[in-house]
């Protein structure tokens, strides 16, 4: 299948975050309290490499493997969506420690309770989805 | 071996994240999570009921197999990888949540006070799973972005919306573990 290689992808890029610990409640929980480098180091290591990268990506000197130029998508402007947005998922984030890939992940790890967080996160989007049009920008 | 089964420090995660942001746009798509929840609601109907999930998802198929790598990895990771989940937690963090009441910190990755037998025996467990799982999932698709698309992909590509989406992240994690954590344990 020509996409199969975002399901190999998708199992190496868990890896990453299972063995570097960037899935640990515990891991978070340091980071929020500013206890710890360890976060900061990855999160503040894969934005540095990643500039180089979209560099690379904006002069054309990496493609696609299909030829064409990469672009990553322009992210919605809006100071409410952003900050409100931003502050209610760094809530839900603080609390159970997981952010969206990792809930996956996590699946492999605590079966049960990865599931109520994913009920959880799949009736948020829902709601998100039903309200959308009337929540402020 | 050795190294496969030690925790990886820092300076190998935080490059082998921005490995998997280059391959993912290499591939040919844009990086990023939380938009699967929105891809998993329209599979389970949501298009009934709101013209917001009347999408194809079928066209995000290359995202759904990637959550599926990320269920397999995990597991993977969970039963093979990982022989011990001690974390070297700074002494700080340890005293201040035995003194709230969690037990055993560090000597794994989940606290049971979260992830443990709680959620089956008393409705407080269950409820702060279920409800910050809701804000994760309301928040991710108002804001627009989780982790991997707004602080990785969206900071790294200078996006402004991120930086404020990414500030926001770090008010609501700061409350949540000064003022939520501590009241509620």
């Amino acid at each position: 299948m020509k996409n199969s290689k975002f399901l190999v992808l998708g199992v190496f890029f868990a890896i990453v975050l299972s063995k570097s610990q960037a899935i640990s409640w515990y891991r978070f929980y340091e980071m929020f309290k500013f206890q710890s480098f360890h976060m900061y180091g990855i999160i503040g290591g894969a934005v540095v490499i990643s500039m180089v990268f979209m560099q690379l990506f904006k002069r054309g000197i990496i493609k696609d493997i299909h030829g064409n130029n990469i672009y990553p998508k322009q992210k919605k402007k809006g100071f409410v969506r952003t900050l409100l947005g931003g502050t209610l998922f760094g809530l839900g984030w603080g609390i159970s420690g997981a952010c969206a890939a990792p809930i996956f992940i996590i699946l492999g790890f605590k079966l049960i309770p990865a599931i109520l967080i994913l009920i959880g996160a799949l009736i948020g989007a829902f709601i998100y989805g039903l309200l959308s049009k009337k929540l402020p920008n | 071996m050795d190294f496969i089964f030690e925790p990886w420090p820092w300076y190998v995660g935080g490059p082998l994240i921005a490995i998997s942001l280059l391959l993912y746009f290499y591939f040919g798509k844009n990086f990023g999570a939380s938009t699967n929840f929105e891809t998993l609601c329209t599979m389970a109907g949501a298009g009934t009921l709101s013209a917001y999930f009347k999408k194809d998802w079928k066209e995000r198929d290359f995202a759904l197999l990637f959550v599926v790598g990320l269920i397999i990895g995990g597991y993977l990771s969970s039963v093979y990888l990982i022989p011990n989940q001690y974390i070297d937690l700074n002494p700080t963090t340890v005293n201040e949540l035995t003194n709230i009441g969690f037990s055993n910190v560090g000597t794994q990755y989940f606290p049971d006070e979260i992830f443990g037998e709680e959620i089956y025996s008393s409705f407080k467990g269950f409820l702060i799973l279920l409800v910050s799982g809701f804000l994760i999932g309301f928040g991710t698709r108002y804001a627009g972005g989780c982790t991997s698309g707004h602080a990785i992909t969206g900071l790294s590509s200078l996006q402004f919306p991120s930086l404020l989406a990414v500030i926001g992240f770090f008010i609501g994690g700061v409350i949540a573990t000064w003022c939520i954590i501590p009241s509620i344990f």
